[in-house]
């Protein structure tokens, strides 16, 4: 029996894995961490959300709590997630906001208050190998696997951290809501940027914070396309809303220059890349040069590559080449049986041919 | 014996019914449950108690009986205070920036201004001369604050609202002052008084506010005209009988419990202070009520603390809490001048009228121990 605290965003996984730790005995005591002040739909930081939170921990029998950690989460999520954009980058915030509130603030308070553990309800697993070294595997359920956005978490992290409904398929996470009677159990799970409302979307929310400035769209020989309202919302791989004519091949966003304010668009095959430059690099062991299975979004289909360490950089050269990662997307490297995590970074702009970067620059 | 209050220490928050209190209310809940405003037996009785209370309640604030107007509260009362004399001349309204939220947002949301407070909470009075200008319809502050317990100089801001803005009445906030001082001569010249019956003993859903005779408050509540036309809907009998109970005996016992609290109090702050390095007092005692004590901890989120103290038995408060249930940095530590990260150690301890030296002798057992915890030592 261990004291954990359960972090409880008032979704039906952290629900569950609340009710999970208490029913396996622990001593549990449940949180939610107010992280956004502004308008929000959901994800961790409504009113209502919290309500559920608070109703699910009192039908449990645990105390709830909610930290208030509205300045960490605007210095360390949301104002670079601006620059991001400032800086023609595709951020991936969740990433961020578990790196530095769950995992770090979170965690760094828990233990001072005594908790041994920190739980969430992410679908991840935490398991030991053979030599009992503890390893961050992929959830049991392919389609809800959260791996890909807890892949920060270290080997000190591990021994910290628990994933109750890691080993469950979603819908067995929704069983046992009902099972236990939870006004959770039929919540539908979020998706988006939970401080971006739905009603006024991306752009509105940079724009009360950044100038956005239109941009000229050109193809590979330079010619204007066509123009977007806004430089700073566009990404790589991006094909709509470029104000391209109708009818043609398709065509996707192949550069965005900010300080020229130029859009470069060209066919898919351009867009595609021998591999990609990864900076910022976690690794849940120590680093790993090898064959790797890599992800490049939440819900993408890790593919083969080859990691190779270059000093703080890593280069992931796909064995079949696959469309640019956007700049300021997470890279997460898998084992070779695409089931543990060794580790992750973010996707830099350097250019993404292997021969372009140098051991020795 | 444990008892109910034993550890708690957020009686600015809400205190425990008296039993007085709650003797003198049953019977309205049962046998006597006429509506006051009917034509028999049963509406004279309630009516009678009515009657009686407001006679209780007036006497208490220094008030005539047909001034008082029960509420659902202090908010509402506030809410009555500012919202109806602003209507009344569809003018201006000025108030102190540490006021209850229950006033500063309906001063804030009719457009109104917010006079700044010195690093003790006393409101910067030339500020507030500035701010007298004709249009002003009321000037509201609050008698003591709820955080800080800072009682404010009531009679020099009457005497300069009354030399520069005459038309304006004067409302002042006396919720957390009830049991502490003497509001019916503290607050003698001003023309509305909020109070809450939970904060000296009485049930929460019920406070009054003082309107004075020839004070005009334009209701927000229109229906039946209960209250001389002043808050309309059936009176909450039992809760104003409840209050008015509770309220004579707080005044009936104030002298012996001030005296008694403060030593309580002083023995406190004054051991932690002693004791703990990086604990400082926030506002001198000689400013406030004997029920607040307010300490700034340095290298410590008060989070973590109250979690900590709640875990060992002990109830206490930091900041008022925003709709999430999430503590919000204070509105009123940021106008004393004391700087955000400083204010994250700020720590609430309110006494009332069942704090014991028992009390006092477990929070010092546990608070010293949950701080050097929080450092890391």
């Amino acid at each position: 029996m261990a004291s954990v605290l359960v972090g409880m965003s008032g979704g039906v996984d952290s629900s569950v894995a609340a009710a999970l730790l208490v029913e396996a005995g622990h001593d549990v005591v449940g949180v939610t961490m107010k992280l956004w002040g502004g308008d929000s739909d959901t994800g961790c930081c409504s009113v209502s959300d919290v309500e559920d939170a608070r109703r699910v921990a009192q039908q449990l029998g645990i105390d709830h709590l909610v930290f208030n950690f509205t300045d960490d989460f605007d210095r360390h999520v949301v104002q670079p997630y601006v620059q991001a954009h400032i800086d023609g980058h595709t951020p991936n915030p969740c990433i961020e906001c578990n790196r530095h509130l769950k995992f770090e603030r979170l965690s760094t308070r828990a233990k001072l208050l005594g908790f041994d553990a920190v739980a969430t309800g992410h679908h991840a697993r935490v398991v030991a190998d053979p030599s009992g070294q503890l390893r961050l595997a992929r959830g049991a359920d392919p389609a809800k696997d959260q791996s890909y956005v807890v892949h920060m978490l270290d080997g000190p992290g591990l021994e910290h951290s628990m994933f109750p409904v890691g080993h469950l398929h979603k819908s067995d996470v929704r069983a046992q809501a009902v099972r236990l009677g939870l006004r959770t159990a039929s919540k539908p799970d979020s998706q988006d940027v939970c401080f971006i409302t739905r009603s006024s979307g991306r752009a509105a929310f940079l724009g009360h914070r950044i100038p956005l400035r239109p941009g000229r769209v050109v193809d590979t020989a330079g010619v204007q396309v066509g123009s977007v309202d806004a430089i700073e919302l566009v990404t790589i791989g991006q094909r709509k809303g470029l104000g391209l004519p109708g009818g043609g091949n398709p065509m996707y966003t192949l550069g965005v220059d900010i300080a020229s304010a130029t859009v470069t668009v060209g066919s898919p095959e351009e867009l595609v890349r021998s591999g990609v430059v990864l900076v910022q690099m976690s690794w849940t062991h120590a680093a790993q040069e090898g064959t790797v299975k890599a992800q490049v979004s939440a819900h993408g289909v890790a593919q083969a590559a080859y990691a190779r360490v270059t000093g703080e950089v890593v280069v992931v050269e796909w064995h079949v080449p696959q469309r640019q990662v956007a700049p300021g997307q997470s890279v997460v490297l898998y084992d070779e049986t695409d089931t543990y995590v060794l580790g992750g970074g973010i996707a830099s702009s350097i250019s993404a041919t292997p021969a372009a970067i140098s051991p020795n620059t | 014996m444990r008892t109910a209050t034993a550890g708690y220490f957020d009686w600015a928050a809400s205190t425990p019914m008296r039993p007085e209190a709650v003797d003198a209310m049953m019977p309205f809940l049962t046998e006597h449950f006429g509506n006051p405003s009917g034509a028999h037996g049963a509406a004279r009785r309630a009516a009678r108690a009515l009657d009686e209370s407001r006679e209780i309640v007036a006497q208490a604030l220094g008030a005539e009986p047909g001034d008082v107007v029960f509420t659902a509260g202090g908010t509402e009362a506030d809410n009555l205070a500012i919202v109806g004399s602003i209507r009344s001349r569809e003018y201006r309204a000025v108030c102190s920036a540490i006021e209850h939220h229950a006033v500063l947002d309906v001063v804030v949301a009719n457009g109104g201004r917010v006079i700044p407070v010195d690093s003790s909470g006393i409101i910067d009075l030339e500020a507030l001369e500035a701010a007298l200008t004709p249009d002003v319809a009321v000037v509201s502050v609050m008698l003591a604050n709820n955080e800080v317990g800072t009682i404010q100089p009531l009679r020099r801001i009457t005497r300069l609202v009354s030399k520069r803005a005459p038309s304006a009445v004067i409302h002042t906030d006396a919720v957390q002052a009830v049991s502490w001082v003497d509001v019916a001569d503290l607050a003698r010249h001003a023309q509305l008084i909020s109070i809450s019956a939970h904060k000296f003993g009485g049930p929460k859903g019920v406070g009054a506010l003082v309107v004075r005779r020839g004070t005009r408050v334009h209701p927000m509540l229109l229906g039946g005209g209960q209250e001389r036309e002043r808050r309309s809907g059936t009176q909450n009998v039992a809760g104003v009988v409840a209050m008015a109970a509770a309220l004579h005996i707080t005044v009936d016992e104030r002298e012996r419990e001030v005296k008694r609290v403060t030593a309580l109090r002083d023995r406190l702050v004054d051991t932690m202070v002693a004791t703990v390095p990086g604990v400082t007092e926030t506002v001198d005692r000689d400013l406030k009520i004997a029920g607040n004590a307010h300490i700034l901890v340095a290298g410590v989120e008060n989070e973590a603390l109250l979690f900590l103290l709640d875990r060992a038995g002990v109830c206490a408060s930091a900041a008022s809490a925003c709709a999430s249930g999430a503590m919000d940095p204070s509105h009123v530590l940021a106008a004393l001048g004391v700087d955000r990260a400083a204010a994250f150690g700020a720590l609430r301890l309110s006494l009332g009228f069942g704090s014991t030296d028992v009390d006092v002798d477990h929070l010092l057992g546990v608070l010293p121990g949950a701080i050097a915890q929080l450092r890391g030592n």
